[in-house]
């Protein structure tokens, strides 16, 4: 508006001067050139010169406005002493309400009612984190494009995501969430919270990837927030933890026989979270395999190979466990968890203290959605762990052609749902997609126009259960006022997906833990390949009733641990495939077994601890195995180093770095020469999986080089292995990089990963995915939280971020180094009549209007 | 004379134009100053560029000094400018006093078709 305007009265000024001198003009004509061309030439390239830094090139901002210091990022850096008392008048609020910030930024919200606290909860969650929670939103509805501009990738990923059916179950799930009252008032809070502050914005105070990249926020909505949860089902219970089309790959190499071998369902070392020995009831359902299973699926060989584009992480993982009062010194019980994601800027977390006359809860909140996601109340604490269980299953779908109008299903021509994907690309036309939607098996995910030389344009439809209408946020709102064991189960009930390990532990004592999701029941090795989609017979028959999913509840042992293992033992009635990890949780039971007179700084250290029992498990094998006499002098001096390691994964130390380029090298050895005859990027089995056959058999199948004429045995490869890994080795030492830290260079980077000045590059850290302190590379703890239930909770949490999600702010990333030393801060569950406290460093008095 | 108070009026009321309008308002009020106050082409340009210059200076180098230089620190590695936070400063003080400085010249150069 201003604008137009300006620019109206810009061109006014011009016409004025023109139409004076128009009567002399014809007289004085050279003249008038020779005095109008210096103007004209000098308005023009004004013009141009403003033009040119009105605009983005490319990735390049538009630099007049950008470098505007009442404008552009300038606006962005906030002071550091910056003041956050504030008084604010707001439309939407019905009673008034109170958030002090402590000294960390935490907000402790005090609201008359539970309608403001959501609407505060927003606000907040805008306020600090806008962007991010609009870029994941984004991202989980494939319009990455629609920011980001065209780039072959993203169309993919966007394609990719829509697909997969996000945007159809995130509709499916606002159905859910909007015909329960709790949660549809709730979040319909939280929505009008977001978007009272983002009316609030201008250009000045827009955040500051907003300016980088040229757009500004849309309102948010609930369907958002719906999305927003898609993407923890899609992070955690995706195409990373379905590895049905990589298996059936596979199988054109190896019969199922020994593909279940190397992929075994129970591993020998498991401590699965049940503990062992424990009776299961007779299943209530009892899946029927169909009878042409065994030419028509574990018979046949396939390829299926399709391009993921979203590059999942399948070792987004966890830990937590629970020790009861009789292991602690208190006698009260201690609650711990460190759920291990992606790490990024701004961190997904956002701690808070929520309190209303309904709840008071303290923890981790996930920018996007209403409540405590981690954390405790004033008699309860809950954590979670992935379940790591495959929900998604794969079907190979006969479409008449390519039209995808109509598919093959028990014996006749059925019409196929067409959806048409408009997906936005900023500064290009919009790209459409048509996905077709079966009745039975959901989208088909992939078909001749998103397919790649491979799959030779099969039709391959994608069933998950996060495509199921559920309500899965009613969770939190339940769980943030549970009582006692009893709330916390009636809490957990509507939850469906992604499956999780939820870990209670209550001031009364109790401590339990049950693994709740919708789960298929089903029948042996369904779902671990690409199954026929042409009639019922390989569809889903049933889901595992709630009440015989995995759980325990107070038992003899004193602790409850999960960590990602598979959860029962091979007793448990279902068959139920997952990308579990045996190791982290066989290496916590191991330290607390032994533990007793447990207090909160045994388990801060118990967190944050980098022994590697892979390493101690494996270090006699390959000290036995390896001929020392035939190395050279450079393995023989790293060979020494591994010896006197003391398997301790710290940031220093050198021995991880000799291990686990040993033992990757020996990977490597073992399987390449197999697997290198798929044409794709294979999965190799898990280290655990070939740890434990090592040791088991010396003689195993796949130590001979199927390339050579020779039969290698152990000790060939083991040596061999060594000798490779020595020269990388050497070039590492070269460089400085032998030690760990070094070497794996853990990082945290911003959401917009090619903005490398916004992370934390080479962070000073210890431990690997195998250990307790699962820090890799970008990947990890990414909340550690300790409550001890003692009469006055004491509660220990750090995440490796900071409160506000502008990186020009103080509290941008000012945890970062406390996470890194293993430090942790004290929670505290502030009380109203604690404002005048001296941790409390601003007041933001928010009131109806 | 002239070129100071030319100057100051650009500095002030690029100031307000900004609280305002958006990031070219400079330009309009340095066109308008120069209008108003005349003085030779090569006098208008640099008063506006010299207002400019000091007034998105010392903006920034004020903001990045209560900032502790944590965001052009990492700006100036994105644009890039090898991190160099003083760089950066200028180069923001340099933008606005060239569009200023131009958008000044032009209103002289507009006297001059009047003579």
């Amino acid at each position: 508006m201003i604008f137009k305007k300006a620019t109206a009265l810009y061109f006014t000024l011009i016409k004025i001067s023109f139409s004076r001198r128009i009567s002399s003009l014809y007289l004085q004509l050279d003249s008038f050139y020779m005095k109008f061309i210096p103007f004209i030439l000098s308005f023009l390239f004004t013009a141009a010169l403003i033009v040119v830094l009105n605009k983005r090139w490319g990735t390049v901002p538009d630099m007049g406005n950008f470098l505007s210091p009442q404008h552009g990022f300038w606006q962005n850096a906030e002071p550091v002493n910056k003041n956050y008392n504030e008084a604010i008048r707001i439309v939407g609020l019905k009673g008034k309400a109170e958030v002090y910030f402590d000294d960390r930024l935490v907000p402790h919200v005090f609201a008359e009612n539970d309608e403001d606290l959501y609407f505060v909860q927003g606000y907040l969650h805008a306020k600090f984190r806008l962007w991010q929670m609009e870029f994941q939103t984004m991202a989980a509805s494939g319009r990455i494009s629609e920011i980001l501009g065209y780039d072959p990738r993203f169309i993919n990923y966007d394609r990719e995501t829509r697909r997969l059916g996000m945007i159809y179950g995130a509709e499916h799930a606002l159905k859910a969430l909007e015909a329960d009252p709790v949660t549809k008032t709730g979040c319909d809070a939280y929505t009008a919270g977001v978007n009272a502050y983002i009316e609030t914005l201008s250009e000045a105070t827009m955040p500051l990837e907003y300016k980088l990249l040229g757009y500004t926020p849309e309102k948010w909505s609930n369907f958002k927030t719906c999305l927003f949860l898609k993407q923890m089902s899609r992070q955690l219970a995706g195409e990373g933890y379905a590895h049905d089309l990589p298996v059936t790959n596979e199988r054109s190499i190896f019969s199922f026989s020994e593909l279940d071998k190397l992929y075994p369902q129970v591993q020998d070392s498991l401590i699965p979270i049940v503990p062992k020995g424990t009776l299961f009831e007779a299943p209530g359902i009892v899946p029927v395999r169909p009878s042409s299973a065994d030419t028509l699926y574990f018979g046949k060989t396939d390829t299926a190979k399709v391009a993921n584009y979203a590059e999942l992480n399948p070792h987004n993982g966890s830990n937590n466990w629970a020790v009861s009062g009789a292991k602690t010194a208190s006698g009260h019980p201690i609650l711990c968890n460190d759920p291990h994601l992606e790490l990024s800027f701004p961190s997904i977390w956002y701690e808070m203290q929520l309190h209303s006359p309904t709840v008071n809860a303290y923890g981790v909140t996930f920018p996007g959605t209403p409540n405590v996601i981690i954390g405790f109340n004033d008699n309860v604490s809950f954590g979670f762990t992935n379940a790591e269980r495959d929900v998604m299953d794969f079907y190979s779908v006969k479409f008449k052609d390519d039209s995808k109008k109509e598919y093959w299903f028990n014996g006749q021509w059925k019409p196929a749902k067409l959806r048409i994907e408009e997906i936005k690309v900023k500064g290009g036309e919009p790209v459409y997609d048509t996905v077709a939607y079966t009745d039975e098996f959901g989208p088909v995910m992939y078909d001749h126009s998103f397919s790649d030389e491979l799959s030779k344009g099969k039709a391959i439809a994608c069933r998950w259960i996060a495509h199921d209408e559920s309500n899965d946020g009613l969770l939190w709102f339940k769980l943030d006022r549970a009582k006692n064991y009893d709330d916390y189960y009636a809490a957990i009930q509507s939850f469906s997906c992604p499956g999780q390990n939820m870990l209670f532990a209550a001031k009364n004592g109790d401590i339990a833990l049950w693994e709740q999701a919708k789960f298929p029941a089903r029948w042996y090795g369904q779902g671990l390949m690409l199954m026929p989609g042409e009639d019922s017979s390989y569809a889903w028959q049933g889901y595992i009733p709630q009440k015989e999913n995995p759980h325990v509840i107070n038992p003899l042992s004193g602790y409850i641990v999960s960590a990602n293992q598979r959860p029962v033992d091979s007793t448990y009635p279902y068959f139920i495939p997952g990308s579990y990890n045996t190791i982290r949780s066989i290496s916590i039971n191991k330290r607390l077994e032994n533990m007793e007179h447990i207090s909160p700084a045994d388990m801060k250290k118990l967190q944050t601890d980098n022994y590697s029992y892979f390493a101690a498990y494996a270090k006699p094998l390959l000290l036995k195995y390896v001929r020392e006499n035939e190395l050279n002098n450079a393995a023989k001096k790293y060979l020494n180093t591994f010896r006197d390691w003391n398997q301790q994964a710290n940031a220093e130390e050198t021995g991880q770095t000799v291990f686990q380029t040993w033992w990757d090298s020996l990977a490597t050895t073992v399987w390449r020469d197999e697997f290198e005859k798929l044409k794709t990027k294979p999965e190799w089995p898990d280290d655990m999986t070939l740890l434990e056959a090592l040791l088991k058999d010396s003689a195993y199948k796949y130590i001979d080089n199927i390339n050579t004429s020779k039969k290698e045995t152990l000790s060939d490869i083991v040596t061999l292995a060594l000798q490779k890994a020595a020269p990388q080795l050497m070039k590492e030492e070269a460089e400085g990089r032998l030690v760990w830290t070094k070497h794996k260079n853990s990082s945290i980077f911003h959401l917009l990963k090619t903005i490398k000045p916004f992370g934390r590059i080479g962070l000073p850290v210890g431990g690997w995915s195998n250990i307790i302190n699962a820090i890799t590379i970008s990947h990890g703890p990414s909340w550690r939280m300790v409550v001890h239930l003692d009469s006055t909770t004491e509660a220990y949490g750090v995440y490796p971020g900071g409160q506000d999600g502008n990186p020009g702010s103080a509290y941008y990333d000012n945890f970062v180094d406390t996470w890194a030393k293993g430090d942790y801060y004290t929670l505290w569950m502030m009380n109203k009549s604690d404002e005048g406290d001296g941790r409390v460093k601003g007041k933001m008095s928010l009131q109806g209007r | 004379m002239r070129f100071f108070v030319a100057t100051i009026l650009t500095i002030a009321f690029s100031f307000f134009a900004g609280l305002i309008m958006p990031w070219w308002s400079i330009a309009l009020v340095a066109f308008v100053v120069a209008l108003v106050i005349r003085q030779s082409p090569l006098k208008s340009l640099l008063s506006g560029f010299f207002a400019l210059f000091i007034l998105w200076g010392l903006l920034a180098w004020w903001i990045d000094l209560k900032n502790q230089g944590i965001l052009s620190k990492k700006i100036a590695m994105v644009l890039p400018l090898g991190g160099n936070a003083i760089l950066l400063i200028v180069i923001t003080a340099i933008i606005g006093a060239i569009v200023a400085g131009l958008a000044a010249l032009t209103a002289s150069c507009f006297h001059l078709t009047r003579k």
